[in-house]
């Protein structure tokens, strides 16, 4: 790959939704779902991006496609900043960000027609001519593995792995730069999720696409993925190349997800860091790192106010640990 | 320790338990014979509708009849001869006692209105004839025993109050409260997070050791077969296709479905290696009112040929006194003559 381009750059981005209560309505608290992240995307790669149920990749995921405006911090896509775009901007701006979400069952509207379905973006950008229109979602029918005659059926008439093809197909009308594909294949069975990967890679090859890749699993994060990160509670705790994060990982947390996956090798030996106790709430995340609760590395430092920084610690190798650098004798 | 049992705890034979509905008999389960030994942990992998579900519930009887009848087949389960035959009432006494089972949603599989205390005695005071007082006495001590840090006081919260995989603990404690001989665990980390799963998944392994309780997993995560079987069920479309010890079946896999499941799993690749291709196998899980003549995967299978759409391959032992390795596939036995 040439020098890598930034399509999408995400400086200091928090997103918090407040929690109201009381006669009066009145704000009490927030839920901190992301809090200050900081994370570029290269024009064609995969970035990945894991972690466990509320740790905000979902909430970050869906504010970097602006279904959710950022309590603060700068998004800039291809240098500019969105949180400035006007509406107009803004619109043309979701022809290029399209997202592709978990649940098959859930983000397709019942009473539309798969063909409805995918020609929806260009009613709404009103793109083509009627017969045009229908051309393109024929071919993107084609491009995604759907038959041409299903052009008329409904989505209950599907299976799910043929639903999350209408999500892609959907997702790729406009000709979009990224995707942000939030678990994508999570509620699909086992052998349909491989299909699903293998089309998502197809169409990063032949659409020159990005994408962001939102998941739990880290078996399949490392396939899909060039570089995957890490969050914790809000916020990333590492970054790095997918292999390089799978061989060496520098936080403690990265080292707990990697042993805790179960490995389709019953001959494995499963050692390794298992946590203790649950994932803090969000509305009081505990003081300096975020992990500090569940870290079995934990020295006095890390319970204190600011957190360890957010460093490059090996090229192109981000962490946010105090003692990543003496644990891996960097 | 219980004495060891030289017979199987459980041997299913035959099964058939089909659903009737208005627009057909979907065959959920269609001829499944397995066996568990006393203290083992029986893998049983498979993908939705499969009938992995169903035949956990047939064993434990609390299918919804009608739609669902058991047809065919025996369950004979440890001195209480076949469970088919039982009274609902006589299975009363078995379930949750002797057999009980743990659900993949601990949110709904627990009463929202009462205390986790008062639904955990309940099970004990039922089954085991003690007062109340002795009855959550072993709650508190049960529930310190699967890991509840403050049991004391927990014992009087609300379901609700309680994390997933604290409610996740809590189920396991309420199965074994009784010290059962059987637990089906159907899919039981499937709705947590991977480092609660580990939690889960080592409490499991250390409460099998220390009461003896044999384990039918159901579950469709091959990455947890690995970690906890000793023997796999791979099923597809209501029947058995494989069986064999958890070392066999992952590193000498027979049947094409089998092997492609494995195959389609995403494998480390090394940096700068070129991205590989995942394996897939093609089609779609086919419908249970919709299932092709003959061997059920032949649609779906790369290496069909003709006996495939003609007859039903049987489970068949493929090797000799190594171990029990079952594979139903005309690749591996010779079909009949006309």
């Amino acid at each position: 790959m040439a020098k890598e381009q930034i399509l999408l750059e995400v400086k200091g981005l928090k997103k918090h939704f407040p929690i109201t209560g009381g006669l009066l309505k009145r704000v009490q608290n927030s839920v901190k779902a992301v809090d200050g992240v900081n994370l570029v995307i290269h024009r064609g790669e995969t970035l990945g991006l894991v972690g466990e149920s509320g740790c905000g990749k979902t909430t970050l995921g869906r504010t970097l496609a602006m279904l959710e405006t950022p309590s603060e911090g700068e998004i800039l896509f291809e240098g500019q900043n969105i949180l400035n775009f006007r509406p107009k901007q803004l619109r043309a701006l979701r022809q290029e960000i399209q997202t592709v979400f978990q649940d098959p069952y859930s983000s397709l509207n019942p009473r539309q027609t798969v063909g409805d379905i995918i020609g929806e973006p260009f009613d709404i950008h009103d793109i083509g001519t009627r017969p045009e229109r229908e051309q393109r979602v024929n071919h993107l029918m084609e491009v995604v593995g759907l038959r041409p005659e299903q052009f008329h059926l409904y989505p209950h008439e599907f299976s799910g792995g043929q639903r999350q093809r209408i999500s892609i197909a959907r997702a790729l009308a406009l000709n979009p730069k990224l995707i942000i594909c939030d678990e994508p294949i999570s509620a699909l069975d086992v052998s349909i999720k491989a299909q699903v990967i293998n089309l998502l890679e197809d169409l990063q090859r032949d659409f020159n696409l990005t994408y962001l890749f939102i998941t739990h699993d880290l078996a399949v994060v490392e396939h899909v993925s060039d570089r995957v990160a890490v969050m914790y509670l809000g916020r990333l705790v590492e970054l790095a190349d997918s292999a390089d994060l799978h061989r060496t990982p520098y936080h403690p947390y990265t080292e707990a997800l990697l042993s805790a996956s179960p490995v389709p090798d019953p001959t494995a030996v499963t050692d390794g860091i298992i946590l203790k106790g649950d994932v803090p709430s969000p509305i009081h995340p505990p003081q300096g790192c975020r992990f500090n609760t569940r870290c079995p590395f934990v020295v006095e430092k890390c319970s204190q106010e600011p957190g360890p920084p957010w460093e490059e610690l090996t090229q192109n190798h981000w962490v946010c640990c105090w003692r990543a650098r003496e644990r891996r004798n960097l | 320790m219980n004495l060891p049992v030289p017979e199987p705890l459980l041997e299913i034979k035959g099964l058939k338990t089909y659903f009737y509905m208005k627009d057909g008999i979907a065959k959920a389960v269609d001829n499944v014979s397995l066996q568990i030994k006393p203290g083992e942990t029986l893998g049983i992998a498979g993908e939705s509708g499969c009938g992995k579900s169903v035949t956990a519930l047939s064993i434990i009887r609390l299918l919804q009849e009608p739609p669902a009848r058991i047809v065919g087949g025996t369950i004979d389960f440890s001195t209480r001869g076949d469970l088919t035959k039982l009274t609902q009432a006589e299975m009363r006494k078995i379930r949750g006692n002797e057999i009980s089972m743990i659900f993949q949603e601990p949110m709904t599989s627990l009463n929202p209105v009462f205390r986790i205390g008062r639904q955990m005695s309940e099970t004990i005071k039922v089954h085991q004839n003690v007062s109340a007082k002795e009855a959550l006495n072993r709650t508190v001590e049960l529930l310190k025993m699967v890991g509840l840090s403050a049991p004391e006081k927990q014992i009087k919260d609300y379901p609700h109050q309680l994390s997933g995989g604290m409610r996740q603990r809590v189920m396991i404690a309420m199965a074994l409260s009784c010290n059962p001989k059987l637990m089906l665990a159907d899919e039981p980390t499937t709705a947590l997070d991977v480092t609660i799963q580990a939690q889960i998944l080592n409490l499991m392994n250390e409460l099998k050791k220390r009461i003896g309780t044999a384990i039918m997993l159901i579950t469709h995560d091959l990455g947890v077969i690995a970690k906890m079987a000793q023997n796999v069920c791979v099923m597809y479309a209501g029947v058995v296709v494989e069986t064999a010890d958890v070392v066999t079946l992952f590193s000498n896999p027979l049947h094409p479905y089998t092997i492609g499941l494995l195959a389609s799993l995403p494998r480390p690749h090394r940096k700068g290696e070129q991205k590989q291709r995942l394996n897939t196998i093609r089609g779609i899980v086919p419908s249970l009112l919709n299932l092709p003549g003959g061997c059920k995967f032949s649609d779906r299978c790369p290496n069909v040929f003709e006996p495939c759409k003609k007859w039903e391959p049987p489970l068949v032992s493929v090797t000799g006194p190594k171990g029990r390795h079952l594979v139903s596939c005309w690749l591996h036995h010779t079909p009949p003559n006309e």
